[in-house]
């Protein structure tokens, strides 16, 4: 790690968050009933799977875990050179009727997630989408809020928000580069 | 994971190992979008791609059409009775006149080999994907034959592929050679003499074999090829039951395999010709499985290109 980097959340600061954000979803929508969770490759994909953890924990019931790779919904694919490697969306469940907690790292412009809701329409119609995020960091593009936050950390735009994940894909760290 | 840094795609040969895993790799993940209900992406919105196809083709034309619609491309096809060719228009008055409509990608299939290097010179504002040239490349079918492969054994390195039948006339023989061998399979050829161009053992990991039956035994993989007749005079083979007696699948070669070998063609199929209809039909036949996974592997092609640069 540089001079340049300052931790934002530790290991456990990070499990405390995901822990109280998944208490979040369960209150907001009254137990697990049609509750589906489902990570934005790659990164959200592994906390989802972490709040899947916590949730089967806090509430002795599963809610299934999906993954969606956002890269063909991008709105600059085309000027992209060279385009990036198209990951495996795997969502192996009907989103039809669901409400679907859609979860990422960290959230930016707004345009990852607007991807990612486009790319859930098409695989059906949920009865609605909530948003889960480790990190907010500002700088939004389009009119996106999330719905469970872990941490909001205001940033300029000359720096850069990470979330550091083991070999394992456990989060580890998240860090704010200058 | 590599790069793509490619406009054309054009030959198997000028591509990497790690460019070619791209592409599987990219393909993998299509095939994802056509398992849905609703089978498309909005990845190439508003990028117009022209099917040009001066041969004949159901598979290929269809596949490269199909996969260009699920990436949300605007397509259009051009075939042999609709090209101005048929008027005496040459290939670079026809590249000229198509690049002033502003395509983005032009799909070729010309049955001169190196046209689309000859193409790719004339219009360097334009990615040319060649799906066939004469008897030189068919990258398409290589790679979507490359992942079918994988898809049975999850590797490809040290596999045994033998590639039987008219290898001198095959584009797609000379794809799957530079495709697989690259990616560290052992390729077995065998056909009738005059069928084997002389030299083929220099193209890398291949055996030239002198019979059919030294080349499939122990085989992961039998790739049948089609006779060509097209493309062949008269002179190079007596008759077809001849040819069928020596060089056809049936179920008794096929037992020199292995018990799991799988069985690929790249079609049309000339039933009882190649192969019997028992190999056709039976349960390690993967024929249809590579058209199903032709449509993913065009997907990959068009997407890639189209973040490529400038050569």
């Amino acid at each position: 790690m540089t001079d340049e980097m300052t931790v934002i959340l530790d290991g456990p600061g990070i499990k405390r968050a995901l822990t109280r954000i998944s208490h979040e979803i369960l209150e907001r929508n009254k137990g697990l009933t049609d509750v589906v969770l489902v990570g934005i490759r790659s990164g959200g994909d592994f906390l989802a799977s972490q709040i899947g953890a916590a949730l089967e924990v806090i509430e002795g019931d599963k809610a299934p875990v999906g993954a969606v790779d956002i890269t063909l919904y991008r709105d600059d694919v085309s000027n992209q050179l060279p385009h990036h490697p198209v990951g495996k969306t795997e969502i192996p469940f009907s989103l039809e009727g669901k409400k679907v907690v859609l979860v990422d790292d960290v959230l930016f412009t707004g345009r990852t997630i607007r991807a990612a809701m486009d790319a859930l329409m098409d695989h059906g119609r949920p009865q609605c989408i909530q948003l889960a995020v480790l990190i907010d960091r500002g700088h939004r593009e389009l009119p996106i809020r999330a719905d469970f936050v872990g941490r909001n950390v205001p940033t300029s735009l000359k720096e850069n928000v990470q979330v550091i994940f083991d070999d394992r894909n456990q989060p580890v760290r998240v860090v704010l580069e200058k | 994971m590599a790069e793509f840094k490619h406009k054309n795609i054009i030959a198997l040969r000028d591509l990497t190992k790690e460019e070619i895993e791209l592409l599987l790799s990219t393909a993998e993940s299509m095939r994802e979008i056509n398992s849905r209900d609703i089978k498309k992406v909005p990845t190439l919105r508003g990028k117009t791609i022209i099917n040009l196809f001066y041969e004949s083709s159901t598979r290929t034309r269809t596949s490269f059409e199909i996969a260009g619609k699920r990436l949300s491309a605007d397509t259009v096809n051009i075939t042999p009775s609709s090209s101005s060719a048929t008027k005496g228009e040459t290939l670079a008055d026809t590249a000229l006149n198509l690049l002033a409509m502003k395509p983005d990608i032009i799909v070729m299939r010309h049955a001169v080999s190196g046209s689309h290097y000859f193409l790719s010179g004339k219009l360097p504002n334009c990615s040319i994907v060649n799906a066939g040239d004469g008897t030189h490349e068919h990258p398409s079918q290589g790679l979507l034959d490359m992942l079918t492969m994988k898809d049975r054994f999850g590797r490809l390195d040290g596999l045994k592929v033998a590639i039987i039948g008219d290898i001198t006339h095959s584009r797609v023989a000379r794809s799957n050679i530079q495709g697989l061998t690259k990616m560290g399979s052992q390729v077995f050829l065998a056909g009738p003499p005059t069928m084997v161009p002389p030299g083929a053992e220099r193209l890398g990991n291949v055996t030239v074999c002198a019979t059919m039956k030294e080349a499939v035994q122990d085989a992961d993989v039998v790739m049948m090829l089609r006779i060509q007749q097209e493309r062949q005079g008269k002179t190079l083979m007596p008759n077809a039951r001849e040819y069928s007696r020596y060089f056809g699948l049936n179920p008794e070669n096929l037992k020199l395999a292995r018990p799991d070998a799988m069985v690929m063609h790249p079609g049309p199929i000339n039933r009882g010709v190649e192969m019997s209809s028992y190999v056709v039909d039976g349960p390690q036949s993967h024929i249809l499985k590579q058209v199903e996974n032709g449509v993913a592997v065009r997907m990959a092609m068009l997407y890639h290109v189209c973040g490529g640069e400038l050569e």
